[in-house]
């Protein structure tokens, strides 16, 4: 297992670069169309991890969904600068819907 | 609905048997897999609830703290100061399987050993929160790999366990019912050939038997005739 990956942040500036001194590859979108191109060219390279913003994944479902059941890219939604919006609580409680077919926590 | 247009014979009925056998098998061993999948999903998505709470105040704590630095200094001089990272993340990833769902398992590793080494600007020109920031953000980060990690994690295996149920109760309420439906039509079938065999068996031979007692009945009657005629010769 020599291979190594890529962790890559995409988000609005202000939100991702904070991430580009910790070495990420940080990729500033100003639109969700972008953030979708963006996602879709990384999940064709090396990229093991993407972090996404939660304003930016609001509208980009289609994309998310696709990358969801894959092994890479991992699409991790975190909260931008301007507050969590609960997506990512969200899609945990989607994801136990889907697996146990009720709501039980 | 079960499937008529079986043949039935004995080899067909043999063969569904078999075909029950593997099915019921089968359907315990999905149903152990659904239940213990089951049981480290939820342990997983428990620890991804509290982890992404921790991981989301955090961040907004250090987006915080980023919009405190970009106060203080002009947003050129802060792009130009985090615009060359010293630091650089290298990302290993292994599998971990669990039930058959391959898990990925990620190991960092960074380029500049300590972690005070990782401002990527001298500090002459920028603020002291900004440091504050980035080293918060530092740490923010480690957790935010794990939560990565356990949120593909149980992403995986909710698709798995969806998937291992929707098996389960396919063998369960169609595959195993429709093979015992169709054993007990064959066996039906059979038992009917069987019985019909034995009543046209009786049949055949009481007609036999019939036969036979006229025959004996007729050789009777010539007996007694000739031996009546033989009487009125004597006398």
């Amino acid at each position: 297992m020599a291979a190594t990956y890529r962790i890559a942040v995409i988000g609005d500036w202000e939100s991702v670069m904070g991430f580009r001194a910790l070495g990420l590859d940080t990729y500033p979108v100003t639109s969700v169309e972008e953030a979708k191109e963006t996602v879709r060219e990384l999940a064709k390279t090396d990229c093991a991890v993407i972090y996404l913003t939660e304003t930016l994944a609001k509208g980009m479902e289609d994309v998310l969904s696709r990358y969801k059941d894959e092994l890479r890219p991992a699409i991790i939604l975190i909260p931008g600068r301007n507050g969590s919006l609960g997506i990512g609580k969200a899609n945990i409680q989607r994801a136990i819907e889907r697996a146990v077919g009720a709501d039980i926590l | 609905m079960a499937n008529i247009t079986v043949s039935p014979t004995r080899m067909e009925l043999t063969r569904l048997k078999g075909k029950l056998r593997t099915a019921q098998r089968g359907h315990k061993l999905l149903k152990d897999k659904r239940d213990e999948l089951m049981k480290q999903f939820l342990d997983t998505v428990r620890e991804v609830r509290s982890l992404r709470a921790e991981v989301e105040e955090e961040l907004l704590a250090v987006h915080g703290s980023f919009t405190v630095a970009s106060a203080l200094m002009s947003s050129e001089a802060l792009e130009q100061a985090l615009l060359y990272p010293k630091q650089s993340v290298e990302l290993t990833m292994s599998f971990q399987n669990i039930m058959s769902v391959n898990v990925p398992i990620y190991h960092f590793q960074t380029k500049t050993k300590s972690d005070a080494d990782i401002y990527p600007y001298g500090f002459a020109g920028t603020s002291g929160e900004l440091d504050t920031a980035v080293e918060a953000l530092g740490k923010v980060f480690q957790k935010m790999l794990k939560l990565a990690e356990i949120e593909k994690s149980a992403q995986l295996m909710a698709e798995e366990i969806e998937k291992t149920r929707r098996r389960v109760n396919a063998l369960e309420y169609v595959m195993i019912p429709n093979t015992q439906e169709s054993i007990r039509y064959i066996t039906m079938k059979l038992d009917e050939n069987d019985r019909s065999t034995t009543t046209r068996l009786m049949k055949v031979k009481d007609m036999l038997l019939k036969e036979a007692i006229e025959e004996r009945q007729a050789a009777n009657a010539k007996a007694i005739e000739a031996f009546s005629t033989a009487g009125e010769t004597q006398s």
